[in-house]
């Protein structure tokens, strides 16, 4: 039992995130950022490459959020996408209602507070439930919550007049609106008219904060607590570390950084449907391809893969055809390789003939 | 007679899920693993009949066997090459996500090869059915002809599984995988034969899918397949007559609150079945109650 303790205290050196320099993570993320905007400023990036900056940087956040999940927690979670989803609607909701009525900086500030809120909210309530299921079961019932909170955002519809705020889930006439009223979510049409607030820079600090969230929380008692619990549960349990909160504690804030993705999602697009293409469990997937290739539990390599994997593919146009056959090649050899008992025997042994082979040349 | 209706296209929809979720549970039960790709396979096998009927003009009876075959070898040669590696692993997410893994690969190979065009799928069940209080209640052939199948399916099952030795090599494996090795029980041999049963059943829900609902796309297997473990689940996973009762209670929820509630929200509601059963009943309707050993 005593050596079960001591290995649930060590955090593993290949799973434990960026152990030496969590400095460096910001440095990179900080350089990529100077080199883009380098590029803007001079002109060289095209307009259509600029485009894809902010979707790629939301991307990345989500990545980063997942791997809480993912990497530090240890359960496997398919509605990612969902979390994103609410903190995309409620955020362009909130900036719908106030627009004009605060200033856009003030404004897009609380409507990102909201957003984020909303997912946290949500996380935690989600979390109580699903997180007395582990495995295999956790990870169908967080696809399960994903693809409910998008049918029901399919289905909404919200409107406000001077009566206050009207909610329907059957169609636009249930609303009962007055003429001069306002639609702010219209059903299977989503949202339309959220201002352009998110940009490239604005992106890059909401990472940045996110990478900042997630590294202290590695990095502190209650982020070896977690990795602990993911280790082994019951040697954790056994020494009094208190589950159900540091699960619910990682889970939550794991989905109100995808909530905080969502935000930038919503105000940079103009349109905002929640459809299987921007919010379904194929969209909570890719971003769990971008975790596992980064390495699960690198928050660095997560940021890489999420920010490579979605530029790739866009710049090289013939390449798009294939890219999700070669991701899910690369998947699979990437699991096998990484975690088959064979496959880590054969590369202990790999490296131990090396280390045997440079001691005899030196 | 519109409830008559639905009841009875809740039934043949139900019964196509009870056929995935068979497949789903057997998987789950024996090889302690969730088959993700499970529902691709559905996919596969009906692009191997569409492939055989509309463009090689082969008769559909030929077409459904020789999915069946080509489905089962697919589901041989996935466990051999993708899971088998990853059964002793530290973490079990990694076989789950090498599943997902494979369920990318089926299907963004479908896309590749057919395109995402919808191909229409012709029905392999050309008797029209019969009608019933005078032709207010029409039931189309494919429908009889689906719950008919799925009925059989359990039934041989259930035979299998109780009366013969690789059966109860399947039963021992799925209670403890070291004590069935000690008794002289091939693992390997018998995981393989389960993902074997588990991916010809996808092929023939396959063919019974596509021909009730006659479209045919990468994406086509899916949800379902999903909803089948919601299946699986409901009725208790790793049970044979559980699996046969959460699809069929499945599929008339589905098609009731289609029909009643909203179709965009019947996804919604089923899934919030799944939610409800976890909570309350992880165990499923027909589940056994297992004690967590430390």
């Amino acid at each position: 039992m005593t050596d079960k303790i001591l290995k649930a205290m060590t955090p593993k050196r290949k799973t434990a995130v960026n152990g030496k320099s969590p400095a460096m993570t910001y440095f990179v993320v900080l350089a990529a950022y100077a080199v883009l905007e380098l590029c803007i400023k001079t002109g060289i990036m095209s307009s259509h490459l600029q485009g894809l900056l902010v979707p790629m940087v939301y991307y990345a956040i989500v990545a980063v959020g997942l791997n809480i999940c993912v990497g530090i927690l240890g359960e496997l979670s398919l509605g990612h996408a969902g979390f994103m989803c609410i903190g995309a609607f409620g955020s362009a909701v909130f900036s719908l209602l106030t627009d004009g009525v605060l200033p856009d900086g003030l404004r897009f500030l609380l409507a990102f507070l909201v957003g984020v809120a909303l997912a946290t909210l949500f996380g935690f309530l989600i979390g109580i439930p699903v997180l007395r299921l582990n495995g295999d079961y956790l990870a169908i019932v967080t696809l399960a919550f994903g693809e409910i909170i998008k049918n029901l955002l399919n289905a909404l519809y919200l409107g406000i007049d001077e009566n206050g705020l009207h909610a329907s889930l059957s169609n636009q006439m249930a609303l009962g609106l007055s003429p001069d009223g306002k639609m702010l979510i219209n059903g299977a049409m989503g949202v339309s008219g959220t201002p352009h607030d998110a940009n490239f820079t604005i992106s890059m600090v909401v990472l940045l904060i996110a990478l900042f969230l997630a590294q202290n929380l590695v990095h502190s008692k209650h982020g070896r607590a977690i990795m602990a619990i993911r280790d082994n549960r019951i040697a954790a349990e056994s020494i009094g570390i208190n589950i159900v909160r540091y699960k619910m504690q990682a889970f939550t804030i794991s989905a109100a950084i995808a909530g905080a993705a969502g935000v930038l999602f919503s105000h940079n697009i103009s349109t905002l449907q929640a459809s299987s293409q921007y919010f379904g469990y194929n969209v909570s997937i890719m971003i769990l391809v971008y975790v596992v290739l980064g390495g699960i539990g690198n928050l660095r390599g997560s940021v890489i893969a999420a920010s490579i994997l979605y530029l790739l593919p866009e710049l090289l146009r013939g390449l798009n055809k294939y890219r999700m056959l070669i991701y899910s090649i690369v998947l699979i050899v990437v699991m096998i390789f990484n975690w088959a008992p064979a496959a880590i025997a054969w590369r202990e042994n790999l490296a131990a003939k090396f280390k045997a082979a440079r001691k005899e040349n030196v | 007679m519109s409830f008559l209706t639905s009841l009875v296209n809740g039934l043949s929809l139900g019964s196509i899920y009870a056929i995935i979720a068979l497949g789903y549970t057997m998987v789950y039960g024996i090889a302690k693993m969730l088959n993700f790709a499970h529902g691709d396979f559905i996919m596969v096998g009906g692009y191997i009949i569409f492939t055989c009927v509309s463009t090689a003009g082969l008769p559909p009876a030929a077409g459904i066997l020789l999915a069946i075959v080509l489905c089962t070898l697919l589901g041989i040669g996935t466990e051999k090459v993708a899971y088998k590696p990853l059964r002793h692993a530290k973490s079990n997410l990694a076989v789950l996500i090498t599943a997902i893994g494979v369920s990318y690969l089926l299907e963004n190979l479908a896309l590749l090869i057919f395109g995402a065009d919808t191909k229409s799928f012709t029905n392999v069940v050309t008797w029209p059915g019969i009608a019933l209080f005078g032709g207010q209640l029409r039931i189309q052939g494919v429908t009889i002809v689906t719950i008919l199948v799925s009925l059989a399916i359990l039934i041989v099952l259930q035979l299998f599984i109780n009366h013969t030795k690789n059966g109860q090599a399947m039963l021992a494996v799925a209670q403890d995988q070291g004590a069935a090795t000690l008794m002289g029980i091939d693992v390997n041999k018998t995981i393989s034969l389960t993902f074997a049963i588990g991916s010809g059943l996808a092929a023939i829900a396959g063919a019974l899918l596509c021909s009730a609902y006659p479209s045919l796309t990468p994406y086509t297997g899916a949800m379902p397949g999903i909803k089948a473990f919601v299946a699986a689940v409901l009725g208790g996973i790793g049970s044979i007559p559980g699996a046969m009762i959460g699809g069929l209670v499945l599929g008339i929820v589905e098609i009731l609150s289609k029909t009643y509630i909203s179709s965009q929200l019947s996804d919604a509601i089923v899934f919030g079945i799944l939610v409800v059963v976890l909570l309350v009943k992880p165990t499923g309707l027909l589940g056994k109650v297992t004690q967590e050993k430390v």
